[in-house]
């Protein structure tokens, strides 16, 4: 299995701080996601971080590997 | 002068903190710091830091060399607290020590504006026994422009 890691307000939206998934191309992964985490997820402003490194673009799951979805900082 | 960067999972005391970084950098004809607390008198309750282990501590670590290299200091120390805390409490506290005293407030306060804005955490504030995810501040995008 994979994991979907979520920060912030996406914790809410998904009801929990973590999800395991399949491993797989995370288009796919999303698209069986409920719409509304679906959505925020892919918010315009929302990085993400493959096992602890910042990616773009196209992402392909592993087994074990660990995705999160950062939504904008609001820190210090 | 190696950087001294930590999270902090509860309540620090900055005097302290401050006390034994001054000693430790009898060399510095100035120290600056910088000590950031839970702002109170605004119905705020309570107030939340989240973060992301394997990207907040590197990426204020990142940030403490970049400052590091940026101006010359004998010592650099940041404390960033996570979890639950109460008005008054502090937040954060950074620290700059530098022969002479314009490189040490000119460090401490990039900083500053960089963990603000740059820095992996999301903040959350109780109102009324209910949890509310704080939005970015513009304000803080602006502070990060100053530096170019």
């Amino acid at each position: 299995m994979a994991r979907l890691v979520f920060l912030g307000r996406l914790a809410d939206v998904a009801g929990a701080g973590e999800m395991r998934v399949a491993p797989g191309a995370v288009a796919e992964i999303m698209a069986d996601l409920p719409g509304e985490l679906a959505q925020a997820l892919a918010g315009p402003k929302v990085r993400l971080a493959l096992n602890g490194a910042l990616v773009s673009g196209v992402v392909v799951l592993a087994e074990g590997d660990e995705l999160a979805f950062l939504p904008p900082v609001s820190g210090g | 002068m190696a950087p001294d960067v930590r999270l902090a999972e509860a309540g620090f005391d900055p005097g302290a903190q401050i006390d034994a970084f001054a000693r430790g950098v009898p060399q510095a004809g100035g120290v600056v710091s910088f000590l950031g607390q839970v702002r109170g008198g605004d119905d705020v309750e309570a107030l939340e830091l989240t973060h992301y282990a394997p990207l907040t501590l590197p990426g204020m670590r990142d940030l403490a060399g970049v400052v590091a290299g940026r101006w010359a200091l004998d010592g650099l120390l940041i404390v960033h607290r996570v979890g639950v805390m109460v008005p008054g409490e502090p937040i954060v506290l950074v620290a700059a020590a530098a022969r002479h005293r314009r490189d040490a407030f000119a460090a401490a306060d990039f900083a500053m504006d960089h963990l603000k804005s740059q820095s992996w955490f999301w903040k959350r504030e109780k109102r009324g026994g209910v949890w509310a995810w704080v939005e970015p501040r513009a304000q803080d995008h602006a502070d990060l422009a100053r530096w170019g």
